[in-house]
Parts: structure tokens; C-alpha cells; sequence
């Protein structure tokens, strides 16, 4: 066997185990850092497949920004636990029924006619740089999708801020146009006063 | 395979794209509450957007034509298809401003959302590989997950978001996941590929148990979008928690996207499964038929009732997709595909109305979605009573709408399929479907009203009203024109 086939495994056991405990902690920051591992293991495996740029980016954008972002949400929100739990005694049987036939199934389906899995794809090794490659294709093959992509951001950025922005009633702020457009007449009224008499 | 050619091909996109964010901008300088400029600007890019689609038919003749890399298709049934969703669209704007308005809800960010998600229809009516359709669903998802969470202050509102955005997440991952599946054991991201790689395994009788176990993914994935038993938790929930008029636009546009969905991963990629996939739309139809029908007897709340309606009409129409291939033989699949897209137009049309009505109905402060809220309605409005007569027969159909029309087309379908027992089985539940939409027209000419109310003055929703209950019953005359359109957009696969 081959470094590499060990190495895989190795790898593979490790994001395995670590799925696992992503939705079997009971601490959420656990799972959270479960989750972290998970993406590092997953880097690896695509670094074993040639896809430096991509198993970088993974660790740069999910490992170093999302998962940070989340953990702080984690920490950060009073989250009650045991209300979470509440259903979760009396829903078991259900969902496990359900589970254990999916997972017959499943297994009855791969199972039934196992013919092995065909080889991979061979790993791309391409004389310039896997980034290049990438880039180039992003930009040519698969522009319109990555076009996409970027309407699905605008539009995540809409939704969050239509749903999350709130004007204060009580703020103080000053709009400096309507200042100077002010005119006198609309600032000062003149009332005329009968004089008072003596007594 | 030049730009200028591509960049015709996606002009109907394009034109969405640019209308939504110049909106995004204008309704910046928007004045007052009702703004006008920004409806205006919307109903302008619906019509502009649509415009375009006929000059793209026009342009292509109607040929099959591939643009981007073979990541985007045009053909007449992706036209048909976004002209329909641009016209559900406009007309769901119409029958919604004045209940928004009265809401505080008819806001700017309203009007680029609901472009936004055209959008992402328009993208999966004409997308030709797993990429583009998987990011046209993403981005109509996300659309419709922040329009239901849009009366942020209502609990109801928000847990329906919540649930609908969950449930949604999960479809999405089974749905990749059994894309991923279908791309390992093809190769290729593209549907044409896929489909003829698929081809090649089925005749070669190899590796086929990856392809069924991808295919059993992506069949709940579809199920989900389409909202059909055993994926169709969150329909009831957020056709009722939503506030009406965003129920309006969820309950139909997407549909057409979802079918289009369907039929772009179903016939497109994988005809040559399709004795497998048939065998799951089977089960899925019976069961919504069933679980669509009876829970909906059960109901007192309108929104909740049409949910349930929504939920056995999608069974009933997934009765034509299943018919299409008998023992490897897809001599009548066009019939039988082209009777599915006229139900799904005719459902669309019918829920439009539905809800229209329901919109209508209800004024300042005041909601109608009880049943209660229907008794009488013939002493206070005769006229809009009649329109829901017309509305209720085709939902429950009666000839000689639409709707009767619909089913009739899709129920022969599965006849000459040789599904009898299916289609007995789809005869009797619409006969039980029956009796809740009778129930209403029962409440309105034969009951006291409960109060006195008048009917609120709409003149635009009133029109439109009248024009969507009287297409109805002209469609239903006269179906042959609308079906011979869909029997064309469906050769043109």
C-alpha cells in the first residue's frame, strides 16, 4: 500500500469521527471545534489530490473566518440547552425507526450489486500553477455561474439587512442638508401678545 | 460559441438582473410609502424581462441553443416557462401592493427580493448542467426564506422562516448529495452528458447502483421543492405563518421553477432511469393524493386548507410525469409530460386566484382566512362570490374549467401508461378533494354573513380578478391552444 492510500485513510477516519461528534456533542463549542477539525482533515485529503489552491482557501475562508464567526455566535448567544433537548426522548424511537430503515436501505441499495468503485480521476498536475488552472476556468468555462454566485451573495446581503435592520425611534441624528435648507419662517414664529395692563 | 450570441441567449436574465438592482437603488429616493416609482420599475422589468424571452424565441426561431459553455440552455420550453412565471409574478405585485401596504410590509426590499427570486427561476428553467440549476435554486431559496421572514414582528412570521429554512437547508444537502453521486458516476456536471453517459451504463448494465442511489436523492430533493408527501412538512407552516400575499407568491411562480426543475434533471439527464424514478413519483403522488385530500377536509383556516390543496395538486400533476415511459418506450412521454406542465400552469393560475381573493378580502387589520370569513360573501359581493364559484370548481375540477381540463389531461395520461389503478385511485381523492372546495361555495351562497362588512375597492385586484377567474373557465373551453403551446415547449427538450 501506498504512503499516500495510508495517508487517505488516516484522513478520511479522522473527518469521519470528527463528523460524527459534530452532531453528537452535547457542548456546542465542542461541536464547533469538532467542525473545525473536520475542515482541516478535509484540507488535507484535497491537498492529497493535488488541490493545493482549494485546500488552502478552505482553511483561510472556513477554518479562519466562518468557524470563528460561529463559534463567537456559540459563545456569545444564551442558548438553552436543555429546552433544545426537551423532544428529543420522545422523538427518539420515531427518528430512529426512520434512520435504521434509511440506512437498511441505503446499504441494501450499495450492497445489492457491489461492482467496487471505479478508480478516481487521476490527480491533476498541471505544469503551471493549480491556481492559474482554477482561475481560468472560474473566468471563462464557468463564468455564468460564478456570475451567479455573486447575485446569491447580493442577494444574502439584502435579506440579512432587510430583516435585521431596525431605525431607532429615539435617535438624534441630524441631517445636515435639511439644516441649511432651514428658513427663517420655519424657525421662528412670531406671536403677537395683547399688553399686559397694570392692575 | 461567441459572447454576443451568449449574451442574447441570457437577455431575459440580464434584464431581471439590471431591474432588480437599479430598483435596489431608486427605491433610495422613494418618497412616500405607496412608491409608485419603484412599482412602477418592477412591473416595467417583468414586462421588460418578458419581452425579451419573445424576442429571444423570436430570434432562435425556438431551436435548441446552448450558451456559456453548455451551462445554459434556451429552448421553447424555458420560454414558455419564464413567460409564465413573468406574468404569475406581475400579477401576484397587483393583488398584493394594497395588503403590504396596509401592513407597513410593501417596502423596497419587497419588490427587489421577489426580482431576485424570478431571477433564480429563470436561471432553473434554462439551466443545463447541475451547477446553474443547483445556484437558480439557491438563490429563488433565499429569496423567498427572507420574503417569509419579512413582517419581522410577527411570531408566526418568523417561526415559519425558520422552519422553511431549515427544512430547505436539508433539501438542499440531500439534493447535492445525490448530485454529487450522479457526478461521480457520470463524470460530467452537464445534463446532456449525463444523459448520455446514463444511457450508456443502462445498456451496458454497469455501475448502475450508484446512479439509482444519486437518482433516490435527487428525486427527495425535487420532491421537497415541489412540496409533495413525504417532504411536505413545511408547506402547511408557511402557507399559514407567511403573511398572505407572500403565501401568493410562494404558492406560484416557484411551482413552475420546481417543475421545471423536474423535468430538466428527471427527462433531460435521466430519461434512460426513469423506470426507477417513475416507481418514486408512484409513491410520492399516491401519498400526497391521499394525505393532501384528507387533511385538508380537517381544515378551518383558508391559507391552511389551500396548503394541504397545494400539496395533493402537486400529486396530481406528478401523475403526468410518471406516465411518460412504459417498458422502455417513450412514444407518448411528450403527451404525457405536456399534460404535467398544463397542470402545473393551470395550478398556478388557480392559486394565483385563490389567494388573490383571499388578499382582496382582507382589509386594514382585518385577515380573511377563516372559513367563516367566506359566509355570505355572495350578499356582500355577488360578483367576486361568483369569481370564487369559478375559482373553487377549477381547484376542485369541474368541468368546464380549467381545472377539470387539467386533470382530465393527466388522469388519460396515466391511463395510457397503463396505471388504471393509479388513476382510479386519482379520481377518487379528487372526488374527496371535492368536497372542501364545495364547502366554500356552500358558505357563500347559502350562509349568513357573519358581519357586515363591504368588500374593500381594489380596482386593480378586482380586474385582475375578474381576468384570472374568467381565463379559468376560458382555458377550460377551450384548452387546446394552451396545450398544443405545452406539447411544443415539451418537444423542444
Amino acid at each position: 500500500m501506498a504512503f499516500e492510500t495510508v495517508l487517505f485513510y488516516a484522513f478520511g477516519a479522522v473527518l469521519l469521527a470528527a463528523a460524527l461528534r459534530v452532531i453528537t456533542a452535547r457542548n456546542p463549542v465542542h461541536a464547533a471545534l469538532y467542525l473545525v477539525l473536520a475542515f482541516v482533515t478535509a484540507a488535507a485529503l484535497w491537498l492529497l489530490l493535488h488541490a493545493e489552491f482549494l485546500a488552502l482557501a478552505l482553511v483561510l475562508v472556513y477554518v479562519g473566518a466562518v468557524m470563528v464567526l460561529f463559534l463567537f455566535v456559540v459563545m456569545m448567544l444564551d442558548v438553552n440547552l436543555e429546552r433544545l433537548r426537551e423532544g428529543f426522548r420522545q422523538h427518539l424511537p420515531l427518528a430512529l425507526a426512520v434512520g435504521v430503515l434509511m440506512a437498511v436501505e441505503m446499504a441494501l441499495v450499495l450492497l445489492h450489486r457491489w461492482q467496487g468503485v471505479a478508480a478516481p480521476p487521476r490527480a491533476l498536475a498541471p505544469e503551471d500553477s493549480n491556481t492559474r488552472a482554477l482561475g481560468r476556468l472560474l473566468y471563462t468555462q464557468y463564468a455564468y455561474a460564478f456570475e451567479l454566485a455573486a447575485v446569491v451573495l447580493l442577494v444574502a446581503i439584502v435579506a440579512a439587512i432587510a430583516l435585521t435592520l431596525r431605525r431607532r425611534k429615539d435617535r438624534r441624528l441630524v441631517d445636515p442638508a435639511e439644516q441649511v435648507r432651514a428658513r427663517r419662517a420655519e424657525r421662528v414664529r412670531l406671536v403677537s401678545l395683547p399688553a399686559e395692563k397694570d392692575r | 460559441m461567441n459572447a454576443a450570441n451568449d449574451l442574447f441567449l441570457v437577455l431575459p436574465e440580464l434584464v431581471l438582473l439590471a431591474g432588480g438592482c437599479a430598483l435596489l437603488v431608486a427605491d433610495l429616493y422613494a418618497k412616500s410609502e405607496a412608491r409608485r416609482a419603484s412599482y412602477l420599475l418592477a412591473q416595467a422589468t417583468l414586462a421588460a424581462s418578458a419581452a425579451a424571452t419573445l424576442f429571444v424565441l423570436w430570434g432562435t426561431g425556438g431551436a435548441l441553443a446552448y450558451a456559456f459553455h453548455g451551462l445554459y440552455v434556451a429552448d421553447v420550453l424555458a420560454h414558455v416557462l419564464k413567460l409564465a412565471a413573468c406574468g404569475a409574478v406581475s400579477a401576484a405585485l397587483v393583488y398584493s401592493r394594497r395588503y403590504l401596504l396596509d401592513r407597513g410590509l410593501w417596502r423596497g426590499e419587497f419588490l427587489a427580493l421577489l426580482l431576485f427570486a424570478l431571477l433564480g427561476m429563470a436561471v432553473m428553467m434554462s439551466a443545463a448542467s447541475f451547477l446553474t440549476l443547483y445556484l437558480g435554486l439557491e438563490l429563488l431559496s433565499l429569496c423567498l426564506y427572507a420574503l417569509v421572514a419579512l413582517q419581522r414582528d410577527s411570531a408566526a412570521a418568523t417561526e415559519a422562516a425558520m422552519k422553511y429554512f431549515v427544512l430547505g437547508a436539508l433539501a438542499s444537502g440531500l439534493l447535492l448529495y445525490g448530485l454529487s453521486m450522479l457526478y461521480g458516476a457520470t463524470g460530467s456536471l452537464a445534463l446532456t452528458e449525463v444523459a448520455r453517459q446514463v444511457g450508456l451504463a443502462v445498456r451496458g448494465g454497469t455501475q448502475q447502483t450508484f446512479l439509482v442511489f444519486g437518482l433516490v436523492f435527487v428525486v427527495a430533493g425535487i420532491a421537497f421543492k415541489l412540496g409533495v408527501v413525504p417532504f411536505h412538512m413545511w408547506i402547511p407552516d408557511v402557507y399559514q405563518g407567511a403573511p398572505t400575499a407572500i403565501t401568493l407568491v410562494i404558492g406560484s411562480a416557484p411551482k413552475l421553477a420546481a417543475f421545471a426543475m423536474a423535468v430538466r434533471l428527471l427527462v433531460n439527464g435521466l430519461l434512460e432511469l426513469a423506470a426507477d424514478w417513475q416507481q418514486m413519483l408512484a409513491i410520492l403522488a399516491v401519498l400526497s393524493m391521499a394525505l393532501g385530500n384528507l387533511a385538508a377536509i380537517a381544515q378551518t383556516n383558508l391559507k391552511r386548507m389551500l396548503a394541504y390543496s397545494t400539496i395533493a395538486h402537486m400529486g396530481f400533476m406528478l401523475l403526468g410525469l410518471l406516465s411518460g415511459v412504459v417498458g422502455g418506450n417513450w412514444l407518448n412521454a411528450a403527451d404525457a409530460y405536456a399534460a404535467a406542465m398544463f397542470y402545473t400552469l393551470v395550478y398556478v393560475a388557480m392559486s394565483l386566484g385563490a389567494f388573490g381573493v383571499l388578499l382582496l378580502l382582507s382589509t386594514r387589520g382585518v385577515e380573511c382566512e377563516t372559513l367563516d370569513d367566506m359566509k355570505g360573501l355572495n350578499r356582500r359581493s355577488p360578483w367576486t362570490a361568483f369569481l370564487v364559484l369559478l375559482l373553487m370548481f377549477s381547484l376542485a375540477g369541474v368541468p368546464p374549467t380549467a381545472g377539470f381540463y387539467a386533470k382530465f389531461a393527466v388522469i388519460s395520461a396515466a391511463v395510457n401508461a397503463g396505471q388504471v389503478g393509479l388513476a382510479v385511485f386519482a379520481v377518487l381523492f379528487s372526488l374527496v378533494g371535492a368536497f372542501y372546495y364545495l364547502r366554500i361555495v356552500k358558505l357563500m351562497y347559502f350562509d349568513e354573513p357573519a358581519g357586515a362588512s363591504a368588500v374593500p375597492q381594489d380596482r386593480g385586484a378586482r380586474m385582475l380578478l375578474s381576468a384570472n377567474g374568467l381565463a379559468l373557465l376560458a382555458v377550460g373551453l377551450l384548452p387546446q391552444p394552451l396545450m398544443g403551446l405545452c406539447f411544443v415547449a415539451i418537444k423542444s427538450l
